[in-house]
């Protein structure tokens, strides 16, 4: 199996909305080991100036990685997922994420690169919180970077 | 308390902690995260794939240290960028049953860098597991007050 070169650059648009809410803050705070009141406490949030409950930092990884499944399951990109090893990961919250959010991803291919037998695939994840009407608000990139093993890596 | 600007300086300690592990803390970041890959919490599978046993998520152990940057800034809303390199699996044993960690993680954390003009201070974590670094270049980027 070998990746599709021609992967660099392509983007693939915003697709299903994912609606932030509290009991999946909690319960990925607890996940995480997180026990700050803000993650738990709309009180505790809102004395920080936050509108609701705040997601912890890495809490934009499960809408980063539904983005990263549209291309890990796209066919023609030659990916077996069995063989994928998480290289590097950053996060830039422009705002924090938090209770309420009704967020898009659009996800681009910013880097392929061949690696022995396999490949590093390095993608970026531009979070959107939607308005009203056609308004949305910046609020979190994430970068990621995978290395697809080859035979014997 | 939130620490202030001007009371930190370059190379000193925030803190640190030791976060322990089980395969059960994996099925429960699985089933948050929706990283459901069975490397993570099923031993056949992982030995399969030319692994030493089950593993934690890197984003586990990303997720879990960056706790000790949330509660010193106060506010988790307050850490604006943060980075790291996975570079070692944290190897989980199976102790279901008992009382005992399957991992420990050690997370220190120290002021990297600090931009007076943007506000912000870089926390530079070191996390060890086992005796080995299992992140790299951990760097979160705190928006003070």
């Amino acid at each position: 199996m070998t990746i599709n070169p021609d992967l660099q650059g392509r983007s693939y648009p915003a697709a299903e909305v994912y609606d932030v809410g509290r009991e999946k803050i909690r319960e990925f705070a607890r996940a995480v080991k997180a026990t700050h009141p803000a993650h738990f406490d709309l009180d505790a949030a809102k004395a920080l100036g936050h509108r609701d409950l705040v997601a912890p930092p890495t809490f934009a990884i499960i809408i980063a990685q539904r983005a990263d499944a549209q291309l890990i399951e796209d066919p023609a990109a030659g990916i077996d997922f069995s063989r994928v090893v998480h290289a590097d990961q950053r996060f830039t919250h422009h705002r924090p994420i938090v209770a309420g959010d009704r967020l898009i991803a659009e996800l681009h291919v910013d880097g392929v690169r061949a690696m022995g037998g396999g490949a590093m695939i390095t993608t970026r994840s531009e979070i959107f919180a939607l308005g009203d009407g056609d308004a949305r608000e910046h609020v979190t990139t994430t970068t990621s970077s995978i290395l697809v093993r080859g035979e014997g890596q | 308390m939130s620490p202030t600007f001007n009371e930190l300086s370059a190379g000193q300690e925030i803190g640190s902690r030791t976060i322990e592990v089980t395969r059960t803390d994996l099925v429960k970041y699985a089933g948050a995260s929706g990283d459901f890959n069975p490397i993570h919490w099923n031993e056949a599978f992982a030995t399969s794939v030319e692994l030493p046993g089950v593993i934690a998520h890197g984003m586990f152990t990303m997720g879990s240290a960056v706790q000790l940057v949330s509660d010193w800034a106060g506010d988790p809303g307050a850490v604006v960028d943060f980075q790291t390199r996975f570079t070692k699996p944290v190897l989980v044993a199976d102790t279901t049953g008992t009382q005992e960690p399957g991992a420990t993680i050690e997370v220190s954390g120290t002021i990297g860098k600090l931009d007076a003009d943007a506000g912000t201070a870089r926390v530079d974590l070191t996390v060890v597991s086992a005796g080995q670094k299992v992140l790299m270049k951990a760097q979160a980027l705190v928006k003070l007050s």
